[in-house]
C-alpha cells in the first residue's frame, strides 16, 4: 500500500490551483454529471410522451421509466470512468514524474525514491515552501501539478462526452416499444445488490488492512516478542546508535491495563445494570418508569469523549482527592477513574439487554412460581434469572467487548506508559491508547511503530469479533428453548 | 415454596387442615429478603441516576460561563495617522493600519502613571490580542470613524476573564496565580469606574480554533461536523436503505445473504477504532483522499452508520404489512413498484427515525476521527469537504487537553453545545416516531 501512498494532491483543487487552474475538480464534476442526468431524465420523459402523442397509454412502460432510462444511460458510463480514472491517474502521473526526472534521481533505489516522491508531493501539495526545496523537487512537483491538472482536465472532457453520448445513445433507442421498465428495474436489481455488498466489502477491507499490515509488523518484530513481551515501549530512537533504537513491543501490559480498566467496568456496570433493568420491569409503576428509562436512553446517547472529558477533569482528581484523604496514593490517571467512568457508560447497555433477555422467559414460569407463592424476588431468584443465564452473560459478553473496544474515555483519562500492574489506583495503558498514541500525527507508514497500531488493532478486531458471535450465538440458541 | 410443595402432596390422603401452620418468623425473614432486594433495585437505579445527574452538573457548572466574556471599556482615539498612513480610506490601505497600537495609546492615556516598560507590557496584556481585531473590523464597517474618538468595548484577556468570573483567587500569593498585583489594581481601578462587564461572547459561536482561549471558538468545528455530516448522510443513507430493501423484499434465502446478514451485525459491534484503521489504510492510503478533510471523515463514519441504518430500515419494512404488497401486486405492479409506490412511503418515518439516531451517533463519535488526521490544529474555518478540517467531539477533545484554565470552561460548552445539537436530533426523532408511526 505504501507505494501508492499520500496521494491527496490530485483531490486538492487548492493545490492545483496554485499551479495551474484546474478546469474542473473531481467534486464539481460530480454535481455536473448528476445534474446532466437530471437533465436526461426529464429529457427521455418528455420524448416518451411526444412519442406517444401525448397518450402514455401507447407506450410500454410508464413515462417516468424512459426518463429513467435516459438518466441511467447518461449517468453510469460517465461514473464508471469516474471512478476507475481516479483509480489509474496517480499511478500513471507519479510514472511519468519520474521518467522526467534527472537521470541521477530516476536511478535511486526503491527506499530513497519514495522518500524522494513523498518530497516531491508535499511540494506539490504546499505543505513545504517550495523555495526551501532543491530545484529537481520543485521542478517535479511543479510537474506533478501540471500532470494532475491536465489528467483532471482530460477526465472533465472524457467523463462528461460520455455523459452526453450515452444521452446520445439512449434517445436513439427510446421508442413507445422500448420495454424500459425492465430495463431500469433490471440496472435498479443490480444497484440492490452491490448496495449490500458494501457491508462484506467493509469486512473485507479490515480484515486485509489489518492482516496487511500485521504481517509487515511481524516481519519486522517476531510475533511471540509481540503476545508475549511483558515490556511496550514503542519509541524509536532518530539514530541507531542510541539507548532503546529499535523499541520494544510487548503487549502483556496493554492487555492486562485492558483488562483491568474492563473489569473496573464490569463490577460496576454489571450488578447496576442488571439490577435497575429488574427493578424497572418488575417493581417499578409505571410512572417511575416513565421517568428513569429516559435516564438509561440519555446515558447511552452521551457520546464517549464527553465521559472522557468527565473522567479526566472530574472523577479522577475526586479519587485522588479521596486516596490522599485516607493516605492512600491514588495516581491522577487512575485504572480506577476510567473504569469506573466507562461503568457508568455501559450500564444502560447491560440493563437494555438483560430487559430484553429477562421479558423473553415465558410468562407461563413467572406465574407458576408465583402461583406457588413465592415472593417477587424469590420467583426473580430462583427461576427467573437461572432461565435467563445464558443471555445475560452473551449480555456481560457484548459489553466487555464494548468496553475492551472504547477508545476516548482511556484516551483521556487513563495513562500512557505501559505498566505492568494489578493495582486499580496505578497508571495503565490500554491497547485503543496505545493504537491512538502510535497514530496520531505524522508518521512514517512503514516504521515498526506505526505498524504496531495494525496489529493491535487485529487484536482487537479478533477479540471482540469471537466475543459477539459467541454471545450472539448464546442468545439465539437459548431463545430457541422457549420458541 | 416447600410449604406450598407439602401441601399439594398431602393432597390426596388428607384434604383437611392438616396445613403446616405459617411460620411468622420465616414469612418475616422471606419478607425481609423482598425488601431488601427491592431495595437493592432502588440503589441501582438510584447510582445511574446520580451518575447522569453529577456528569450534567458538573459539565454545566464548568462550562455556564463560557457563554460570556469580560470586556473592558476603553476611550480610543482613531488616530488617522496610525490607521491610515498612506491616506486614502481604501479596505485595502486601513488593512495596514497599527489597530494594536490604537488600544495600547488607550491603556496608556487611561494609565498615564505607567512609565516603565515592564509595567507597560503588563498593562497592555490585559487585553486580548483579539482587541485588534475587534478595532479593524469597526474601522471596516465604518470607516469615517477614523480620526475621531469613541468609547470601545474590547476583548479582556482570559486571565482577566477567570479572575473576574471568580475561578483564579485573588487571595493567593502573587506567585501562585497567573494576574500580578499590579494588574488586580488597574482591573480594579477599570470596574470602580463601571468600565469592566461581562457580555454574550459571539467569538465562541463564530470563530475558529485558536491557542487563545479568549479567541477560540466552535464555528470551525461545527461547520466541519456539517460537511463530515453531509457527506455521511448522502452516502449511508441510499446505500443502507438499498441494501436493506434487497435483504427485506428481493434476497433469496441463501448462504451469500446469511453471510451478509452475519456481517452487518457484526459490523455493528466492530470497535470505533478499527474503523480508523480501516479509514487510514483504506480510504486515506489507498484511495488517496486528503488527510484532515471531512471527506474522509464523512466516508468513515458512513462505514460505521451503515449498520444501524440497515437494521432500522429493515424492520421499518418489516412493519409494513404483507397485504400492501400483495394487493399492489394483483393490480399488476412490478415488484420495483410496489417498493416504491407503496412500500417505502410507508416505512419511512421509521427509515427516517433510524438514519437520525445514527446520525446522532456519528456526530458524537471521535476515535476513528484521530486516526484520518483531523485533529490538526486548524484555524480556518473549511470552506467544502475537502479543506482540512476537525468536528465538534475532537475539538472538545483537543481543548480538553489544553493547560490554560480558560479552555475547561470552553471545552465544557462546546461539550453543552454537542450535546444541544444530539438533544435536538433525538427529539426530531422521537417526534416523527409519535406522530408517522401506524400500527396496522
Amino acid at each position: 500500500m505504501r507505494d501508492i501512498a499520500r496521494r491527496f494532491s490530485f483531490w486538492d483543487e487548492r493545490g492545483h490551483a496554485k499551479a495551474t487552474d484546474p478546469i474542473m475538480s473531481p467534486l464539481s464534476l460530480i454535481v455536473a454529471l448528476l445534474a446532466l442526468s437530471i437533465f436526461a431524465y426529464y429529457f427521455g420523459r418528455r420524448r416518451a410522451f411526444a412519442m406517444a402523442g401525448g397518450r402514455s397509454r401507447s407506450l410500454h412502460s410508464r413515462p417516468g421509466y424512459y426518463g429513467a432510462y435516459a438518466a441511467l444511460w447518461c449517468a453510469l458510463p460517465a461514473l464508471g470512468i469516474f471512478a476507475l480514472w481516479l483509480t489509474i491517474q496517480p499511478t500513471v502521473v507519479e510514472s511519468i514524474v519520474i521518467s522526467a526526472l534527472p537521470d541521477a534521481m530516476r536511478n535511486l533505489g526503491p527506499d530513497r525514491m519514495s522518500l524522494l516522491l513523498n518530497d516531491i508531493r508535499n511540494v506539490a501539495d504546499g505543505a513545504f515552501s517550495a523555495d526551501r526545496a532543491t530545484p529537481e523537487v520543485a521542478a517535479a512537483a511543479a510537474h506533478l501539478n501540471r500532470l494532475n491538472a491536465t489528467g483532471n482536465g482530460a477526465l472533465a472532457v472524457v467523463a462528461l462526452a460520455l455523459a452526453v453520448a450515452g444521452l446520445a445513445f439512449a434517445r436513439t433507442r427510446l421508442a413507445p416499444t422500448l420495454r424500459a421498465r425492465n430495463g431500469v428495474e433490471r440496472t435498479v436489481d443490480i444497484l440492490l445488490v452491490v448496495c449490500s455488498s458494501i457491508a462484506i466489502l467493509t469486512t473485507v477491507g479490515i480484515v486485509l488492512s489489518l492482516v496487511f499490515e500485521s504481517i509487515r509488523f511481524f516481519g519486522k518484530i517476531p510475533f511471540f516478542d509481540f503476545v508475549l513481551g511483558v515490556e511496550w515501549s514503542p519509541q524509536t530512537a532518530l539514530r541507531a546508535d542510541q539507548v532503546g533504537a529499535t523499541g520494544v513491543f510487548g503487549a502483556i501490559p496493554l492487555f492486562a491495563g485492558t483488562m483491568l480498566i474492563t473489569a473496573i467496568a464490569m463490577l460496576i456496570a454489571v450488578p447496576v445494570g442488571l439490577l435497575s433493568a429488574i427493578y424497572l420491569s418488575d417493581y417499578a409503576d409505571p410512572r417511575v418508569r416513565a421517568a428513569v428509562k429516559p435516564i438509561l436512553e440519555i446515558l447511552a446517547g452521551i457520546p464517549t469523549v464527553v465521559y472522557g472529558f468527565f473522567a479526566a477533569l472530574t472523577v479522577a482528581p475526586l479519587f485522588r482527592g479521596l486516596g490522599e484523604a485516607v493516605g492512600l496514593d491514588v495516581a491522577s490517571e487512575s485504572a480506577l477513574a476510567a473504569g469506573t467512568v466507562m461503568g457508568i457508560m455501559i450500564i444502560p447497555f447491560i440493563s437494555s439487554l438483560s430487559d430484553d433477555v429477562m421479558n423473553a422467559v415465558p410468562q407461563a414460569l413467572r406465574n407458576g412460581s408465583l402461583a406457588m407463592g413465592a415472593t417477587k424476588s424469590e420467583t426473580i431468584k430462583r427461576v427467573i434469572l437461572p432461565a435467563a443465564l445464558p443471555g445475560i452473560f452473551a449480555a456481560c459478553l457484548l459489553a466487555v467487548s464494548r468496553a475492551i473496544g472504547e477508545t476516548m474515555i482511556v484516551v483521556m483519562a487513563a495513562g500512557l506508559a505501559a505498566n505492568l500492574t494489578a493495582n486499580p489506583f496505578e497508571a495503565v495503558t490500554t491497547v485503543t491508547v496505545q493504537i491512538v498514541t502510535l497514530l496520531i500525527g505524522d508518521q512514517e507508514f512503514d516504521s515498526a511503530k506505526t505498524l504496531a497500531a495494525f496489529a493491535l488493532g487485529l487484536v482487537l478486531f479478533v477479540l471482540t469479533l469471537a466475543m459477539n458471535v459467541v454471545a450472539l450465538h448464546v442468545v439465539r440458541r437459548y431463545r430457541e428453548q422457549y420458541d | 415454596m416447600t410449604d406450598a410443595g407439602e401441601t399439594l402432596s398431602g393432597r390426596h390422603r388428607d384434604p383437611a387442615p392438616n396445613r403446616p401452620a405459617l411460620d411468622d418468623r420465616r414469612l418475616r425473614r422471606r419478607y425481609a429478603a423482598e425488601r431488601r432486594f427491592k431495595a437493592c433495585g432502588v440503589v441501582a437505579i438510584g447510582v445511574a441516576t446520580i451518575a447522569l445527574a453529577w456528569l450534567l452538573f458538573s459539565i454545566v457548572a464548568q462550562g455556564y460561563q463560557a457563554f460570556v466574556h469580560t470586556y473592558i471599556k476603553l476611550d480610543v482615539a482613531f488616530d488617522a495617522q496610525q490607521l491610515d498612513p498612506t491616506g486614502g480610506n481604501t479596505p485595502e490601505a486601513l488593512a495596514r493600519g497599527n489597530y494594536g497600537g490604537l488600544y495600547k495609546n488607550a491603556l496608556r492615556d487611561r494609565f498615564a502613571d505607567v512609565k516603565n516598560r515592564r509595567d507597560r507590557r503588563a498593562l497592555y496584556a490585559l487585553l486580548s490580542r483579539g482587541a485588534e481585531d475587534d478595532l479593524h473590523a469597526m474601522v471596516l464597517s465604518d470607516p469615517s470613524i477614523v480620526g475621531s474618538r469613541k468609547e470601545v468595548w474590547l476583548t479582556a484577556s482570559d486571565d482577566v476573564d477567570m479572575l473576574l468570573k471568580g475561578k483564579i483567587d485573588r487571595d493567593r500569593p502573587e506567585r501562585e496565580r497567573p494576574i500580578e498585583d499590579r494588574q488586580l489594581a488597574w482591573i480594579d481601578s477599570l470596574a470602580a469606574d463601571g468600565r469592566v462587564e461581562t457580555r454574550f461572547n459571539t467569538r465562541f459561536f463564530s470563530a475558529g480554533a485558536s491557542r487563545e482561549p479568549e479567541l477560540a471558538g466552535i464555528w470551525g468545528a461545527i461547520m466541519g461536523s456539517f460537511f463530515a455530516m453531509m457527506v455521511t448522510l448522502l452516502l449511508s443513507f441510499p446505500v443502507g436503505v438499498g441494501a436493506a430493501v434487497y435483504l427485506e423484499e428481493f434476497a433469496p434465502r441463501n448462504r451469500w445473504t446469511d453471510l451478509i446478514e452475519v456481517n452487518i451485525n457484526n459490523l455493528a459491534a466492530v470497535p470505533s477504532i478499527v474503523f480508523g484503521l480501516l479509514g487510514l489504510a483504506v480510504i486515506l492510503n489507498f484511495f488517496g483522499v486528503p488527510r484532515s478533510a471531512p471527506l474522509a471523515g464523512g466516508m468513515v463514519l458512513a462505514l460505521m452508520t451503515l449498520p444501524t441504518i440497515i437494521i432500522a430500515t429493515r424492520a421499518a419494512l418489516k412493519a409494513v404489512p404483507p397485504s400492501i404488497r400483495e394487493a399492489a401486486l394483483g393490480i399488476g405492479a412490478s415488484r420495483l413498484q410496489v417498493i416504491n409506490h407503496h412500500v417505502l412511503p410507508l416505512a419511512l418515518p421509521g427509515i427516517l427515525t433510524g438514519t437520525i439516531i445514527g446520525m446522532a451517533q456519528a456526530l458524537g463519535e471521535t476515535a476513528p476521527l484521530l486516526m484520518i488526521g483531523m485533529v490538526a490544529f486548524i484555524v480556518d474555518i473549511p470552506t467544502d469537504p475537502l479543506s482540512p478540517a476537525t468536528v465538534l467531539p475532537v475539538q472538545i477533545y483537543l481543548w480538553s487537553d489544553m493547560p490554560e484554565r480558560s479552555f475547561v470552561e470552553k471545552t465544557s460548552a462546546a461539550i453543552m453545545v454537542l450535546l444541544g445539537f444530539l438533544v435536538i436530533m433525538n427529539a426530531v426523532a422521537i417526534y416523527l416516531r409519535r406522530k408517522f408511526e401506524r400500527r396496522w
